[in-house]
């Protein structure tokens, strides 16, 4: 059992790439399991790298339909290398402090939740069943991370300057949620995906709104990021990935 | 349809509902609204359909083991028990029955669709003056609360 070559049609990598993103911020969020700040947290964490793990599991199970190889979801999270992976970078940096951790996943699920909101709607069928259950699971999160922003934000000058800092190095990753390259612009005409222009102003006013309570100052429009959706990564990736797929790696095949 | 199909039907949607969620056996999976169908296809072999709850609930591959379990145990082997994901499963689809038993193991039931998020009444002594202690609880599907009134802790079911 090798590296597998994944025969990529736009809809297949439309669908990966989804996958990838949920998968990877699973297991940096799994990384927190038992070193949270505190018991609550520790459960809260662990609960959305759980959603988020069942999102990636039913999308891995939809890009194997599509590919139509008999292959198992594992064979995406287990036996690929980092450039054939297709998260958004924001998914892959290592998890930081915990202020870096909240200001993730607030941007992200800002960004998400009216994502699945609209792939509701989606012509793939498979695709917008799992988008009606996600829309209410990022509800939860973006709920959660909000209040957190707030609370951190808003509380002591050490808190204040761990979330803006932390904001500061998360905003530049932001960019690639608008990228629309040719599979994206091909998958948006076939109504499979949402435009992501269309869910900009949605972002920015949750964003904007949740800053504000915060007394965190918006960043600045800086150069973003980019290179997650075409398999170019952080260094962080791969390393992500050694402890991620370890096991079958060194025992191919391995099941329990 | 003949009797004898008749019988392995009933015999087959007998066994689907004594099957019990594995993180809160007060309630059968029949009543979370996790069965779709259960029906004899056309080779004569029982099909059930269920509808798996939160994305990620670790449960769902041992409750379908379980049904499979169930369906061999009352001597109807070769059956097929599907995950269907559309329409989504919410918690609106838990049955009057449901709600009833998760209230009597100490859990809140989920709001209906429409019905506002608070107050959450305490299933221990049903007053309304409760708290939420933490928003993610000791499985996907719940959050921890606490009531005000009796001092007791609980669980709330998530809205989904």
């Amino acid at each position: 059992m090798t590296t597998i070559r994944v025969e990529e049609t736009p809809h297949l990598t439309a669908i990966l790439r989804l996958a990838d993103t949920a998968l990877v911020l699973s297991h940096r969020l799994s990384e927190w399991c038992g070193h949270a700040p505190m018991l609550e947290e520790d459960l809260a964490l662990a609960n959305i790298a759980l959603d988020l793990l069942g999102q990636a599991r039913l999308l891995y199970q939809h890009a194997a339909e599509l590919e139509g190889k008999g292959r198992t979801e594992d064979d995406y999270a287990y036996l690929r290398d980092a450039p054939q992976f297709r998260n958004y970078l924001i998914a892959e940096l290592p998890r930081g402090d915990f202020a870096f951790t909240i200001v993730r996943q607030t941007l992200f699920s800002a960004y998400f939740h009216p994502f699945w909101r609209r792939a509701a709607n989606s012509t793939d069928r498979t695709l917008a069943a799992v988008a009606a259950k996600a829309e209410k699971e990022l509800a939860y999160h973006l709920r959660h991370a909000g209040a957190w922003l707030v609370r951190l934000g808003d509380g002591t000058e050490e808190s204040h300057r761990r979330t803006r800092e932390a904001l500061d190095a998360l905003w530049p990753y932001t960019g690639e949620f608008f990228e629309v390259d040719a599979v994206s612009r091909a998958m948006i005409e076939a109504g499979v995906l949402p435009d992501p222009e269309a869910l900009r102003p949605n972002f920015e006013e949750t964003v904007d709104r949740l800053l504000r309570e915060a007394g965190l100052p918006r960043p600045p429009a800086v150069w973003m990021q980019s290179g997650g959706l075409r398999g170019v990564h952080t260094e962080h990736l791969g390393h992500m990935l050694a402890v991620m797929q370890h096991l079958q790696r060194a025992y191919p095949g391995a099941r329990w | 349809m003949t009797n004898d199909a008749l019988e392995r039907l009933e015999r087959a949607i007998e066994a689907v509902s004594s099957v019990v969620d594995p993180e809160i056996p007060a309630v059968s999976i029949a009543d979370l609204g996790m069965v779709r169908t259960v029906r004899l296809a056309a080779d004569g072999a029982v099909e059930v359909d269920l509808t798996p709850t939160y994305s990620g609930c670790p449960a769902t591959d041992l409750i379908k083991q379980q049904v499979e379990a169930a369906l061999a145990a009352a001597g109807l082997s070769g059956s097929r028990v599907n995950l269907v994901l559309s329409p989504a499963w919410t918690t609106d689809w838990i049955t009057e029955e449901g709600r009833a038993a998760l209230r009597r193991c100490g859990i809140a039931p989920p709001p209906r669709r429409g019905e506002a998020e608070t107050p959450v009444a305490c299933p221990h002594c049903g007053s309304e003056d409760t708290e939420e202690l933490a928003p993610f609880g000791s499985t996907p599907c719940k959050a921890l609360w606490r009531c005000r009134s009796c001092r007791e802790p609980f669980h709330r079911f998530k809205c989904l």
